[in-house]
Protein backbone atom coordinates (compact mmCIF):
# COMPACT_ATOMS: atom_id res chain seq x y z
CA UNK A 1 0.00 0.00 0.00
CA UNK A 2 2.77 2.26 1.10
CA UNK A 3 5.18 1.62 -1.83
CA UNK A 4 2.07 1.58 -4.41
CA UNK A 5 1.05 5.32 -3.52
CA UNK A 6 4.93 6.04 -3.60
CA UNK A 7 5.11 4.51 -7.10
CA UNK A 8 1.76 6.93 -7.75
CA UNK A 9 3.66 9.63 -6.82
CA UNK A 10 7.05 9.15 -8.59
CA UNK A 11 4.34 8.85 -11.72
CA UNK A 12 2.72 12.57 -10.65
CA UNK A 13 6.06 13.73 -10.34
CA UNK A 14 7.31 11.89 -13.88
CA UNK A 15 4.31 13.78 -15.72
CA UNK A 16 4.96 16.98 -14.51
CA UNK A 17 9.04 16.40 -15.69
CA UNK A 18 7.42 15.98 -19.14
CA UNK A 19 5.16 18.86 -19.18
CA UNK A 20 8.73 20.85 -18.10
CA UNK A 21 10.11 19.53 -20.91
CA UNK A 22 7.22 20.19 -23.72
CA UNK A 23 7.61 23.69 -22.36
CA UNK A 24 11.41 23.48 -22.85
CA UNK A 25 10.79 22.85 -26.39
CA UNK A 26 8.29 24.42 -27.29
CA UNK A 27 8.45 27.83 -24.90
CA UNK A 28 8.43 30.94 -27.24
CA UNK A 29 10.67 32.70 -25.27
CA UNK A 30 14.13 32.02 -23.71
CA UNK A 31 13.28 32.85 -20.00
CA UNK A 32 10.36 30.04 -20.42
CA UNK A 33 12.79 27.84 -21.13
CA UNK A 34 14.55 28.53 -18.18
CA UNK A 35 12.18 28.44 -16.05
CA UNK A 36 10.86 25.26 -16.90
CA UNK A 37 14.41 23.78 -16.72
CA UNK A 38 14.59 25.47 -13.01
CA UNK A 39 10.79 23.50 -12.43
CA UNK A 40 12.38 20.16 -13.85
CA UNK A 41 15.63 20.62 -11.06
CA UNK A 42 13.01 21.00 -8.66
CA UNK A 43 10.63 18.13 -9.66
CA UNK A 44 13.93 16.04 -9.57
CA UNK A 45 14.77 16.74 -6.00
CA UNK A 46 11.39 15.38 -5.01
CA UNK A 47 11.77 12.18 -7.16
CA UNK A 48 15.38 11.25 -5.50
CA UNK A 49 13.67 11.87 -2.01
CA UNK A 50 10.80 9.57 -2.94
CA UNK A 51 13.31 7.00 -4.11
CA UNK A 52 16.14 7.22 -1.10
CA UNK A 53 12.25 6.15 0.77
CA UNK A 54 11.63 3.57 -1.51
CA UNK A 55 15.21 1.81 -1.48
CA UNK A 56 15.36 2.54 1.97
CA UNK A 57 18.82 4.47 1.92
CA UNK A 58 20.11 7.87 3.39
CA UNK A 59 22.75 7.75 0.70
CA UNK A 60 21.02 10.25 -1.81
CA UNK A 61 20.53 13.21 0.60
CA UNK A 62 23.86 14.54 -0.32
CA UNK A 63 22.21 14.62 -4.38
CA UNK A 64 19.37 16.52 -3.25
CA UNK A 65 21.40 19.54 -2.00
CA UNK A 66 23.64 19.33 -4.77
CA UNK A 67 20.85 19.49 -7.39
CA UNK A 68 19.42 22.48 -5.08
CA UNK A 69 22.48 24.17 -5.57
CA UNK A 70 23.39 23.42 -9.20
CA UNK A 71 19.97 24.33 -10.54
CA UNK A 72 19.78 27.78 -8.52
CA UNK A 73 23.51 28.56 -9.69
CA UNK A 74 22.33 27.67 -13.33
CA UNK A 75 19.44 29.82 -13.22
CA UNK A 76 20.77 32.63 -11.95
CA UNK A 77 23.75 32.64 -14.34
CA UNK A 78 21.24 31.98 -17.50
CA UNK A 79 18.61 35.07 -16.27
CA UNK A 80 22.17 37.15 -15.75
CA UNK A 81 22.33 35.93 -19.27
CA UNK A 82 19.80 37.29 -20.68
CA UNK A 83 19.11 40.32 -19.10
CA UNK A 84 22.94 41.82 -19.75
CA UNK A 85 24.22 39.57 -22.45
CA UNK A 86 27.42 38.80 -20.65
CA UNK A 87 27.93 36.82 -16.95
CA UNK A 88 30.87 37.48 -15.32
CA UNK A 89 31.49 41.25 -15.04
CA UNK A 90 35.09 42.75 -16.55
CA UNK A 91 35.90 46.49 -15.08
CA UNK A 92 37.78 48.36 -16.91
CA UNK A 93 37.24 51.62 -16.45
CA UNK A 94 38.23 52.73 -12.96
CA UNK B 1 -4.09 2.00 15.43
CA UNK B 2 -0.61 1.58 16.46
CA UNK B 3 2.31 4.33 16.34
CA UNK B 4 4.09 3.11 12.93
CA UNK B 5 0.78 3.01 11.24
CA UNK B 6 0.01 6.67 12.29
CA UNK B 7 3.95 7.81 11.13
CA UNK B 8 3.08 6.43 7.88
CA UNK B 9 -0.20 7.37 7.46
CA UNK B 10 1.15 11.23 8.27
CA UNK B 11 4.35 10.59 5.35
CA UNK B 12 1.79 9.65 3.10
CA UNK B 13 -0.34 12.35 3.07
CA UNK B 14 2.78 14.54 2.78
CA UNK B 15 4.14 13.66 0.01
CA UNK B 16 1.03 12.85 -1.73
CA UNK B 17 0.07 16.45 -1.01
CA UNK B 18 3.72 17.44 -2.42
CA UNK B 19 3.17 15.66 -6.20
CA UNK B 20 -0.37 16.61 -6.28
CA UNK B 21 1.06 20.34 -6.05
CA UNK B 22 3.49 19.50 -8.19
CA UNK B 23 1.12 18.50 -11.24
CA UNK B 24 -0.75 21.30 -10.17
CA UNK B 25 1.87 23.58 -10.99
CA UNK B 26 2.76 21.65 -14.40
CA UNK B 27 -0.82 22.38 -15.19
CA UNK B 28 0.07 25.74 -14.51
CA UNK B 29 2.98 25.72 -16.68
CA UNK B 30 1.06 24.29 -19.34
CA UNK B 31 -2.36 26.65 -19.72
CA UNK B 32 -1.23 30.20 -18.41
CA UNK B 33 -0.91 32.23 -21.48
CA UNK B 34 2.24 34.53 -20.69
CA UNK B 35 6.00 33.96 -18.96
CA UNK B 36 4.94 35.84 -16.05
CA UNK B 37 1.85 33.98 -15.17
CA UNK B 38 3.64 30.73 -16.23
CA UNK B 39 6.52 31.54 -13.74
CA UNK B 40 4.46 32.63 -10.68
CA UNK B 41 2.45 28.88 -11.52
CA UNK B 42 5.77 27.35 -11.75
CA UNK B 43 7.70 29.02 -8.59
CA UNK B 44 5.15 28.81 -5.71
CA UNK B 45 3.28 25.75 -5.79
CA UNK B 46 6.04 23.78 -7.01
CA UNK B 47 8.33 25.12 -4.24
CA UNK B 48 5.44 24.00 -1.26
CA UNK B 49 5.40 20.62 -3.26
CA UNK B 50 9.05 20.33 -2.81
CA UNK B 51 8.72 21.26 0.42
CA UNK B 52 6.07 18.59 1.14
CA UNK B 53 8.13 15.80 -0.07
CA UNK B 54 11.01 16.36 1.52
CA UNK B 55 9.44 17.20 5.16
CA UNK B 56 7.85 13.73 4.51
CA UNK B 57 10.57 12.03 3.99
CA UNK B 58 12.66 13.50 6.93
CA UNK B 59 9.38 12.42 9.14
CA UNK B 60 9.61 9.12 7.85
CA UNK B 61 13.67 8.43 8.14
CA UNK B 62 13.49 10.38 11.56
CA UNK B 63 10.90 7.76 12.67
CA UNK B 64 12.25 4.43 10.89
CA UNK B 65 16.03 5.01 11.32
CA UNK B 66 16.06 7.20 14.93
CA UNK B 67 18.13 9.81 13.45
CA UNK B 68 17.88 13.56 12.29
CA UNK B 69 19.17 14.11 9.38
CA UNK B 70 21.29 17.40 8.88
CA UNK B 71 21.59 16.75 5.20
CA UNK B 72 17.63 17.41 4.84
CA UNK B 73 17.14 20.05 6.68
CA UNK B 74 19.70 22.06 4.74
CA UNK B 75 18.44 20.73 1.66
CA UNK B 76 15.03 21.94 3.17
CA UNK B 77 16.40 25.18 4.29
CA UNK B 78 18.17 25.79 1.21
CA UNK B 79 15.03 25.40 -1.30
CA UNK B 80 12.95 27.18 0.46
CA UNK B 81 15.44 29.99 0.44
CA UNK B 82 16.00 30.08 -3.20
CA UNK B 83 13.65 28.74 -5.33
CA UNK B 84 11.91 32.31 -4.89
CA UNK B 85 14.89 34.23 -5.59
CA UNK B 86 15.58 31.98 -8.84
CA UNK B 87 11.80 32.73 -9.96
CA UNK B 88 12.01 36.93 -9.43
CA UNK B 89 15.47 36.85 -11.59
CA UNK B 90 13.65 35.09 -14.13
CA UNK B 91 11.06 37.52 -14.61
CA UNK B 92 13.45 40.37 -14.33
CA UNK B 93 15.18 38.93 -17.04
CA UNK B 94 12.46 38.47 -18.99
CA UNK B 95 10.88 41.59 -18.56
CA UNK B 96 14.14 44.00 -18.60
CA UNK B 97 15.18 41.47 -22.51
CA UNK B 98 11.21 43.17 -23.94
CA UNK B 99 9.05 40.07 -23.60
CA UNK B 100 5.70 40.83 -24.00
CA UNK B 101 2.92 40.72 -21.62
CA UNK B 102 -0.46 38.50 -22.05
CA UNK B 103 -2.53 40.06 -24.25
CA UNK B 104 -5.52 39.95 -21.86
CA UNK B 105 -3.49 42.15 -19.39
CA UNK B 106 -4.86 45.94 -18.73
CA UNK B 107 -1.94 47.37 -16.72
CA UNK B 108 1.66 47.68 -16.97
CA UNK B 109 2.91 49.86 -13.99
CA UNK B 110 6.75 48.81 -14.39
CA UNK B 111 7.15 50.49 -18.20
CA UNK B 112 7.24 53.67 -17.22
CA UNK B 113 10.07 53.20 -14.79
CA UNK B 114 12.14 50.96 -17.14
CA UNK B 115 11.56 53.92 -20.00
CA UNK B 116 12.73 56.52 -17.75
CA UNK B 117 15.58 54.48 -16.39
CA UNK B 118 16.67 53.40 -20.23
CA UNK B 119 16.38 56.95 -21.21
CA UNK B 120 19.10 58.00 -17.90
CA UNK B 121 21.79 55.67 -19.11
CA UNK B 122 21.23 56.41 -22.73
CA UNK B 123 21.83 59.92 -21.45
CA UNK B 124 25.09 59.41 -19.83
CA UNK B 125 26.45 56.81 -22.42
CA UNK B 126 26.33 59.55 -25.19
CA UNK B 127 28.29 62.16 -22.22
CA UNK B 128 30.56 59.92 -21.81
CA UNK B 129 31.14 59.43 -25.72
Amino acid sequence: MFEGILLICLFFLSVSILVGLYRVIKGPSMPDRVMALDTIGINIIAGVAIFSILLNTQDYFDIILLIGILSFIGTISFSKFIERGYIIEYKRDY
Amino acid sequence: MSISVIIKIIVTVLILTGTVLSILSAYGILRLPDVYTRTHAATKSTTLGVLCTLLGTFLYFWYTQGMVSIRLILGIFFVFITAPVAGHLICRAAYRSGVKLAPESIQDDLKELVDQEQNEKRKSDGQNN
